[in-house]
């Protein structure tokens, strides 16, 4: 970072706001993913960092190195994109493993089955 | 045209991408379409199936409404984690029965639901068309469903039917 002093005040607030903001979401994640009691909670935090967090320092990248480079930066764009694709995948992952465990160990506080038709196991009723 | 460009929405975006890497030029822009167009030859063979837009004017309303409501709740499941003691939280499971049966709908819904820090997919079923979803703070089951219904997947459905 050879050239931040050649940056105008204005933009470097905005991009130390932004910075800060995603940065704290994401700490506040990060809190969450280890004092929440149960892992459905848990993994609804992190998608702080995922977001948001991502988000606001993305936001600072694209701003600082437009300003600095005098032509729009964007491909911080893509980094956004790529997380927000693959998010899913992980997330939804994560959580049906965690339903297959919790059913096949018959685990208090279960979904009902959705499936209606005869491939529930008698066992699943509730 | 269709011999030619048989995914021209991944060809427009693998080219948007290319440019958006490499700069804008007249070189990387003759590049970057002839690495599209083959691209999106190569993966026809694949036959991913094929989904049309049909009301591209929705799009930016969609991406506006989401991008709010993900800001919301990245600030509603902020102050649940930071301040656990001010609300008494309830978190649990709501079954959604959805209309959408696009696999390039259920995807974007997918993205939606699970980048929204307060909810997060869980399971589909494709038969029973029905959604499993875990909410961290659910105060009313009705709410969510119609949530998800109203403001998600009507707009889902006019935009790729």
């Amino acid at each position: 970072m050879s050239h931040a002093a050649d940056l105008p005040l204005w933009a470097s607030l905005i991009a130390s706001f932004l910075v800060l903001l995603g940065a704290s979401l994401t700490l506040v994640g990060a809190i969450g993913l280890v004092r929440l009691k149960t892992f459905y909670d848990r993994i609804h935090a992190p998608s702080l960092g995922a977001t948001w967090g991502a988000g606001g320092i993305l936001l600072a990248s694209i701003l600082l190195f437009s300003v600095l480079q005098s032509r729009l930066v964007l491909h911080e764009v893509l980094i956004a994109v790529f997380v927000t694709v693959t998010t899913p995948v992980t997330l939804m992952l994560l959580g049906r493993a965690a339903l297959y465990r919790d059913r096949s160990e018959n685990a208090a506080d279960l979904p009902p089955p959705i499936r209606s038709d005869g491939e529930t196991k008698s066992g699943d009723a509730i | 045209m269709s011999r030619l460009l048989p995914y021209p929405l991944l060809a427009v975006s693998l080219l948007a991408m290319w440019l958006l890497l490499n700069g804008l030029s007249l070189g990387h822009l003759v590049l970057g379409s002839v690495i599209g167009i083959a691209a999106s030859n190569v993966t026809a063979a694949l036959q991913p199936p094929r989904s049309r837009i049909r009301r591209w004017h929705l799009i930016p309303r969609l991406v506006a409404i989401v991008l709010v409501d993900i800001w919301r709740s990245n600030v509603a499941v902020a102050r649940l984690i930071l301040f656990p003691a001010q609300h008494r939280r309830v978190s649990g499971f709501v079954i959604v029965p959805l209309e959408l049966r696009e696999p390039a709908a259920l995807a974007i819904l997918a993205c939606i639901l699970t980048c929204t820090p307060g909810t997060a997919w869980v399971e589909y079923d494709s038969t029973a068309r029905k959604l499993l979803i875990h909410v961290f703070d659910l105060v009313d089951e009705a709410h969510w469903i119609d949530l998800i219904k109203n403001r998600y997947e009507r707009l889902l459905l006019e935009i790729l039917a």
